[in-house]
């Protein structure tokens, strides 16, 4: 990675991004501790594990029911928490 | 270089007055500045302003402390006589307004000129703004400007109605001031 | 240098009034501002102008000035021409907004109608505001007089717009001694002569949906540092630009401006080096003073920030001795701010004259031929480095 980093002659004005929504490439997914699991027999179609995931890690499918996208989620276990009927559970991610 | 100090009250027009005879002198193609002595401003405080007036350019920019002349606005301020007189030019002018020119007093070593303002503004503006009476009686003194020119700044900068009601003042002011000493 | 009088009027103005002139035939098109003494008269003139159709600009009044250089900020980057203005207090409030102005390489134009910064409460001059923009990485110019505050607002937006700069720039233009005084000047006749000399901006990045970019991203400690390098080098790269625009714009107006002014310094024994208005009285006390017999002689900056390092190391050769003239203090630093710049420009030359510091005329009080007087005794004292004037018990 350090390879990668720019000399300062190199930089573009001000340092201003010309790529708008280069984040969708940066796997966030290998930076988990915890991994969110998912028991569809409990999940209600509530969608607010959805609305509250801070990186659009919770996919929405066409009959409201979820999917986590582990290339995305970093395991901060927001959803687990605020999953009304306990449909998540955070468990061990290991090495 | 003429150099001319204002005192008044605040209200009263002090730094219109310096103001419009800079403006005037500039229109006349001279170099002129005017400068205000701005304090904690307030209604009735003494005010000063300063104006500068040459053929050629004026460097300078500090308030001027040596007048050649010194202009009274406001009646109640004549008995300050060291602060009228401090720094003037040995034989510069004093200009005052004195709603009782019977009474009036001469500045020793200083060429002393009266007007009454005061009623010359009462009567021609009805209200107690003496600044253009007085800046007359100063052009009366020492024809800086012409009284043409002036016309033309107060119509500027107060419109017909009530720029010709300052003219009426600035010519009365003109035409009644005298020198008593 | 011959004054051009076509397409120019000869007014009288004062100096807010002058500035707000120069912005309008700059043909702004964003103003953003909070009213402060003495710098109200610039956005009370401008809101006037738009109001009367004069000027086709968005005038946003804003609840502070943190608010309004934020507003030009986001104006700027969109690629449209800005102005706000402010002074003293109001300029601290900005300040965390004045490095991100000139880090975004953002070409906002400024008027500081300096102000000594409270306690306690003063509203007249002091350099304290121009002073504590000096590390921010704006373009600062002083005007030291009506006409000069009217060119420079002119020529800054072509400064700070231009593709090799594009840095934000101030023009200082000292508190009542300049903003509230009417002086003679010439202004043009209106915003197609100005358009000549300064074409519409055409930014080097900009916001824009259709092709859309960040500004003001993050950059930690893998990249802050890289960052800050390029823009030292591109703030230092600036002179010669300001310098070639600084000419044209003395050709276009028939009036000369460069970084530096030098009054009967060439033979001079003893050298005053000044900023803002001062400038006027000094060269007017010079005079006198050479009438004299003293061979003294007079330097004022009319550009502060680039600091024109080479045109003041030519300009003190031949000096035996320097006054630096300070309208600000830097508490506990060894000297002022002015004189620290002019030491560590002096430092690495051979031979240099003796510098004397001199504080003056702080919170407005009058410099004026008495004080000039009372500084010429003190700095001919043996030993003396750093001197007062013009304040009492010294």
């Amino acid at each position: 990675m350090a390879d990668d980093l720019k000399t300062w002659r190199e930089l573009p004005v001000a340092m201003i991004v010309d790529q708008p929504g280069n984040t969708v490439e940066v796997e966030t997914g290998t930076w988990r501790a915890l991994r969110p699991v998912l028991d569809p027999s409990k999940c209600i179609k509530c969608l607010i594990c959805w609305v509250y995931c801070p990186d659009l890690a919770i996919e929405r499918l066409e009959d409201d029911s979820v999917k986590i996208n582990y290339y995305y989620c970093k395991g901060c276990g927001i959803c687990a928490e605020e999953c009304p009927t306990k449909a998540i559970q955070m468990v061990e991610e290991g090495v | 270089m003429l150099e001319v100090r204002w005192h008044g009250r605040g209200g009263q027009g002090v730094v219109t007055s310096s103001q419009l005879l800079a403006l005037s002198a500039i229109k006349e193609g001279k170099y002129a500045i005017h400068i205000p002595e701005f304090g904690p401003e307030r209604r009735g405080a003494p005010v000063r302003a300063y104006t500068r007036i040459d053929d050629k350019v004026i460097d300078i920019r500090s308030s001027v402390l040596n007048p050649d002349i010194v202009v009274v606005i406001d009646p109640g301020l004549v008995k300050y006589r060291e602060m009228i007189t401090d720094g003037l030019k040995k034989g510069g002018k004093v200009i005052y307004n004195i709603p009782d020119p019977s009474k009036a007093e001469v500045f020793e070593g200083f060429e002393t000129y009266v007007v009454d303002a005061y009623h010359i503004a009462l009567e021609v503006i009805k209200r107690p703004i003496y600044n253009t009476a007085m800046l007359g009686a100063l052009i009366g003194v020492a024809k800086i400007v012409s009284l043409d020119t002036v016309y033309d700044a107060l119509i500027e900068r107060f419109g017909e109605k009530i720029g010709k009601l300052n003219i009426e003042a600035v010519k009365r002011g003109y035409e009644e001031v005298k020198k008593i000493g | 240098m011959e004054v051009k009088v076509e397409r120019q009027i000869r007014t009288g103005l004062n100096g807010d009034e002058a500035v707000a002139y120069a912005a309008y035939h700059a043909d702004v098109d964003v103003i953003a501002a909070y009213p402060i003494t003495p710098q109200t008269i610039i956005v009370e003139r401008l809101s006037e102008f738009v109001h009367d159709g004069l000027l086709d600009a968005e005038f946003i009044p804003v609840e502070s000035e943190h608010s309004a250089l934020s507003a030009v900020v986001g104006a700027a980057a969109s690629g449209v021409r800005t102005f706000t203005a402010t002074a003293s207090q109001g300029l601290a409030l900005m300040y965390e907004i004045l490095y991100i102005a000139s880090s975004l390489r953002l070409p906002i134009v400024m008027a500081l109608a300096d102000r000594a910064l409270s306690a306690l409460i003063n509203i007249h001059c002091s350099h304290d505001d121009a002073y504590a923009a000096r590390d921010s990485g704006w373009i600062e110019f002083f005007a030291e007089n009506v006409q000069e505050a009217y060119d420079l607002v002119i020529a800054a937006f072509r400064v700070a717009e231009d593709k090799n700069i594009s840095f934000p720039a101030i023009v200082n233009l000292d508190g009542f001694i300049l903003s509230h005084s009417i002086e003679p000047l010439y202004i043009y006749e209106g915003q197609d002569v100005v358009r000549e000399f300064l074409p519409r901006r055409e930014p080097i990045v900009k916001l824009d949906p259709d092709k859309p970019v960040t500004i003001g991203a993050l950059a930690l400690q893998n990249y802050y540092i890289e960052l800050k390098r390029a823009q030292a080098e591109a703030f230092e790269a600036t002179p010669p630009y300001i310098r070639k625009i600084l000419r044209e714009y003395s050709e276009f107006s028939g009036r000369k401006y460069d970084f530096i002014k030098k009054y009967m310094i060439d033979d001079a024994d003893i050298g005053f080096l000044v900023l803002g208005s001062t400038a006027g009285t000094m060269r007017h006390v010079v005079r006198k003073w050479r009438e004299k017999g003293r061979k003294v002689g007079l330097i004022s900056l009319t550009l502060y920030r680039p600091f024109p390092v080479d045109d003041l190391r030519d300009a003190v050769k031949g000096l035996k001795k320097l006054v630096i003239m300070d309208r600000s203090y830097s508490f506990g630093s060894p000297y002022a701010q002015l004189y620290m710049d002019v030491a560590a420009t002096l430092y690495d030359e051979p031979e240099k004259p003796d510098l004397i510091n001199v504080i003056y005329g702080l919170g407005g009080r009058d410099f004026n031929e008495y004080t000039a007087e009372e500084m010429w005794e003190k700095i001919n004292r043996p030993g003396v480095k750093k001197i007062w004037v013009g304040v009492r018990g010294d």
